[in-house]
């Protein structure tokens, strides 16, 4: 590539708005863990369930909403304005899943759905076994 | 019909008969939305997947311009077209439909200038008379091949384009029309090293850059030539990348220049980030605004450059750069 047009192209590198986008990512992520602790809670006061039972009562609930604004077209509209903030929680998750749900619904459901699903929350998972195999051997070996 | 300079070409006698253009939803709420010939309310057309859909569109696209020219498919001699999905699919499967010669052609959004340079040399040789050049994108199909599931919530930088939803189609012939097609430049495969998908304008202006620079210097011609000078898709950071690169070399095409990807949506009014891309962004715009204002006199002379990024995923994520066309062709109105 010759010199004039490197400089240009170093000129033209686009600036990316990080401490917007990590303010905004803070703001809604910290809307959607709040929204999960009500949850959590109401289930504690008011469904009388054991803490651990509420929380996982709480993630069931948090997903099915993070599926059912994925359906309705809305989560990805969420997703352009809170970045990570969206991704990251356990809503994140669960748009991942039913948006490739969804995209490959024409190709069938075992062609289509069932081979999709995890294309990009598959990462999630196998990151999430190897990291718990990591840290329990650290843990074994530690003797903690 | 002769060569010229170093990869451009004289053409002498192809005509622009006519067109059809069908778009979107955003694409006809757009600034050139009344220059379209056919918008869909929805971009799933009354079709059961994204692919179909986009095969309605250009097969509506087809009989269009072949119903306004009152021409028959068998007086067709041939059709020249591509799109950006796996293997081309649109034009094959809809092709069935039509008994006429089809050639597929890949080269990604420049494809709409591809196919009309690739036309235009079969009706110059005096071949044929009646040939068809055509393309399509749909942002949905697109976005599925290149990037994420429609609905995935994952934040899109500002560099990222929005694939236009368009089908154009172009009947080219011998007979004398209003628009006659009068230069191309057939460009090469440049790279200026960039990785990301997701800032395509930047990829290929240069390209467009060496393209135009290239039909100048093969015509001696300055920029002043034209009324206006067009490019496929580089949208907002492409055609920033693009004049910073004109001055750098003293060149000026400021005063008339633009980009198909700013001129067919409202980027201040509609959410599609850095611009317009895909095959159908340049084919909509050329085929279908373009067309009209040389017929209404508004431009004599246009120059119109179909850039292209010439990629697949696969590549991409094995951490290549990535490669880009552009190739030019000249409408001038016929006085």
């Amino acid at each position: 590539m010759n010199k004039k047009i490197e400089k240009v192209k170093k000129e033209t590198e686009p600036k990316r708005k990080i401490f917007l986008n990590v303010v905004k990512a803070f703001v809604v992520g910290g809307i959607i863990c709040l929204l999960g602790e009500l949850i959590t809670e109401a289930l504690i006061k008011y469904g009388h369930l054991e803490k651990d039972t509420a929380g996982i009562y709480s993630v069931i609930i948090m997903v099915f909403l993070g599926s059912v604004t994925t359906g309705l077209g809305l989560y990805d509209k969420i997703g352009q304005f809170g970045g990570c903030g969206t991704i990251v929680p356990i809503t994140g998750f669960a748009n991942s899943m039913t948006s490739s749900a969804l995209e490959s619904k024409s190709e069938g459901v075992i062609l289509g759905i069932i081979n999709n699903m995890f294309k990009l929350a598959g990462s999630v998972i196998v990151v999430g076994v190897v990291s718990g195999v990591v840290i329990g051997l650290i843990r074994y070996l530690l003797g903690v | 019909m002769k060569k010229v300079g170093k990869q451009s070409l004289i053409l002498d006698n192809v005509y622009v008969l006519n067109s059809g253009v069908t778009v979107g939803p955003k694409e006809g709420a757009g600034p050139l939305g009344k220059y379209f010939d056919k918008v869909y309310d929805d971009l799933h057309i009354g079709e059961k997947s994204w692919e179909k859909a986009e095969m309605k569109m250009f097969k509506d696209a087809i009989d269009i311009c072949l119903n306004k020219e009152k021409i028959m498919p068998k007086d067709v001699d041939a059709i020249v077209c591509g799109d950006l999905n796996n293997q081309i699919i649109i034009g094959n499967y809809v092709l069935r439909d039509y008994a006429i010669p089809y050639l597929g052609v890949f080269g990604a959004c420049s494809t709409s200038v591809e196919a009309m340079i690739i036309a235009s040399q079969f009706i110059e040789s005096g071949t044929f008379k009646n040939v068809l050049a055509g393309t399509s994108s749909h942002n949905a199909t697109a976005e599925r091949q290149f990037r994420y599931p429609t609905e995935y919530g994952g934040q899109k930088v500002n560099t990222t384009t929005s694939t236009v939803t368009a089908a154009g189609t172009i009947l080219l012939s011998n007979k004398m029309s209003q628009i006659k097609v009068t230069k191309a430049t057939i460009g090469r495969v440049y790279d200026n090293e960039i990785k990301d998908s997701l800032d395509m304008g930047r990829v290929m202006s240069i390209a467009a850059f060496y393209t135009i620079k290239q039909h100048f210097d093969d015509f001696q011609l300055s920029p002043m030539e034209y009324d206006l000078i067009v490019t496929g898709d580089l949208s907002f950071y492409g055609k920033d990348m693009l004049l910073k690169i004109f001055d750098e070399y003293h060149l000026g095409i400021n005063k008339n220049y633009n980009d198909c990807g700013l001129m067919i949506y409202d980027r201040n009014n509609q959410d599609v980030l850095a611009g317009g891309s895909g095959c159908g962004c340049c084919a909509a715009v050329t085929y279908g605004y373009l067309l009209e204002a040389l017929k209404e006199g508004k431009y004599k002379k246009i120059l119109v450059v179909a850039t292209g990024a010439l990629l697949n995923p696969i590549i991409v994520a094995q951490k290549e750069t990535i490669p880009s066309i552009a190739h030019a062709i000249v409408l001038e109105r016929v006085e």
